[in-house]
């Protein structure tokens, strides 16, 4: 029974792809067998040869999780404040307005001066990426909370701490959640965006692909392509499967 | 003058209730000087035309909202806002959806540093009281209207209140859940002796249920007629008595509506 024919067009996709590729009418595109030897090399041989693909994975997974991790510890707290007081978001919402709409990647420069080159200056531009989807989403969760909620919790004797903690954080943890998953997405693509500009210590997956190219690798280069999707995808599945045991009351 | 309050669970001294609308600026009179005198131990009905103000006398006496004139005392002592012995159950349950049924009831003795293990005896005394034991783990969105409406009475029984606010709290169920819960209200009435003032804009219900039956005209809500009904419990809605009272306040209920 179930769904089996969900995989049926990106098998077809696929297909395609190594036929077209296969006959040459994709220029120097690689067909997907070539691009899985591919990976197969990124791991055995590295690229550059000795940088192996766990080397960059762990590079990339060490920036992207150090910047939200921050990000987080930051965005939630300031959102329930924000939603909670009206005070607070008048005070912080028109310096959010005006940051938010500024590309994280523009700071690189930036953040370089500031952080110089290593792990604090990408960190702080994944940080950039993965800060507004978690903060606005965390405000609209807590506003989003059923006020009678509100008022159920202050007859039966809660003050505004108990109802901050009791009734407006649990109320408005799926929409925090929602922000996380958006904000890790908006984090890895940012990551692996600031990469290709470079990095110092050699390992990164963007750095990884930029290095395929200046070697013509295009085989190494959608190898590396596909990690990337793969990984972006785990990460989000891992966090779906946290949201399931977390909010099994939905 | 202070021997007149001391007996009264509740006293309603000239209360009044004007909301000025945020973007017209317009004022809409709900209460006009509402005076009421509780007992403590009785269940009173307040009837009245729908959107009359009802659901906003009950939340002056909540304290969720505040009078403009006129003072709500409760057991000779103004009301400032909400409090644990004046508890509330609204139409719309507000159930915390996050919370199993035992944490729903347990909720306001958690806030108080009771001990989890006491807590847990208490809240499931109380699920017993209103018949859903066996259905301690279940999450609000798992229950029928009924049931969500039983865990909300037991979650504000659960706090101990001295008077027990009801806001249409049976509205949103089907006619024979209805009945049913009626019964089981006038039960824990009986079994904790709490004081009960009940909104409702059925008068089946509120003959079903009131011993006192307080008519109040359409908005703004001034009280028109005070009814009492002496018939013993349980009450059967097909006996002469309750039938002549019924159509003794439907009467009073017409010609408000109709009156313009």
């Amino acid at each position: 029974m179930s769904r089996w024919w969900k995989i049926v067009p990106p098998l077809v996709a696929l297909a395609l792809w190594e036929l077209l590729a296969g006959l040459g009418w994709l220029g120097k595109t690689p067909t997907p067998v070539q691009a899985v030897r591919g990976i197969y090399e990124l791991i055995a041989t590295g690229l550059p040869p000795g940088y192996h693909l766990q080397g960059h994975l762990l590079a990339s997974l060490a920036r992207v999780f150090t910047g939200f991790a921050v990000a987080f510890v930051i965005a939630v707290p300031l959102g329930i404040a924000m939603g909670a007081w009206p005070l607070a978001s008048v005070i912080v919402d028109p310096l959010v307005e005006a940051i938010r709409p500024i590309p994280p990647l523009a700071w690189a420069p930036l953040a370089l001066i500031w952080f110089g080159l290593g792990l604090a200056s990408s960190a702080f531009i994944v940080f950039l990426g993965a800060f507004f989807p978690i903060l606005l989403n965390t405000v609209s969760g807590v506003k989003s909370v059923d006020p009678h909620l509100v008022e159920a919790a202050r007859t039966l004797g809660a003050r505004k701490r108990t109802i901050l903690a009791r009734v407006l954080v649990p109320g408005s943890m799926p929409s925090i959640i929602t922000g996380m998953r958006i904000g890790m997405g908006i984090a890895w693509m940012t990551l692996i965006a600031a990469e290709l500009i470079g990095v110092k210590n050699g390992y990164g997956l963007g750095y990884m692909i930029m290095t395929a190219r200046d070697l013509a690798r295009y085989d190494l280069l959608v190898a590396g392509m596909v990690v990337i999707g793969v990984v972006g995808f785990l990460i989000d599945w891992l966090i779906r499967l946290g949201e399931k045991r977390l909010l099994r009351w939905r | 003058m202070a021997m007149k309050t001391t007996g009264r669970a509740l006293s309603l001294r000239g209360l009044s209730k004007t909301f000025i609308e945020k973007k017209t600026g317009r004022e809409l009179e709900v209460l006009d000087s509402i005076n009421l005198e509780i007992e403590p131990g009785s269940l009173t009905c307040l009837v009245g035309p729908s959107g009359c103000g009802k659901t906003t006398l009950l939340r002056l006496i909540g304290g969720l909202e505040m009078p403009t004139a006129g003072e709500v005392l409760f057991e000779g002592v103004p009301v400032t806002g909400p409090g644990p012995e004046r508890g509330v159950v609204f139409q719309e349950y507000a159930l915390f959806p996050w919370r199993t049924v035992l944490k729903n009831v347990s909720f306001g003795l958690d806030i108080v540093g009771m001990p989890g293990g006491e807590a847990r005896r208490k809240a499931e005394g109380y699920l017993q009281t209103v018949g859903l034991t066996g259905h301690e783990d279940l999450y609000p969105r798992e229950l029928s209207g009924g049931m969500k409406q039983r865990v909300a009475i037991a979650r504000t029984l659960a706090v101990e209140p001295r008077i027990l606010l009801m806001d249409e709290p049976f509205a949103s169920l089907d006619a024979q859940t209805r009945n049913g819960m009626q019964e089981f209200l006038v039960e824990v009435w009986q079994r904790t002796g709490t004081t009960v003032v009940f909104v409702t804009h059925s008068v089946d219900e509120a003959v079903f249920l009131g011993g006192d039956i307080i008519g109040l005209s359409k908005r703004p809500a001034r009280v028109v007629d005070t009814f009492t009904n002496s018939m013993k419990y349980p009450r059967g809605r097909t006996e002469p008595e309750f039938i002549a009272l019924r159509a003794l306040i439907l009467e009073y209920l017409t010609r408000e509506m109709s009156d313009t």
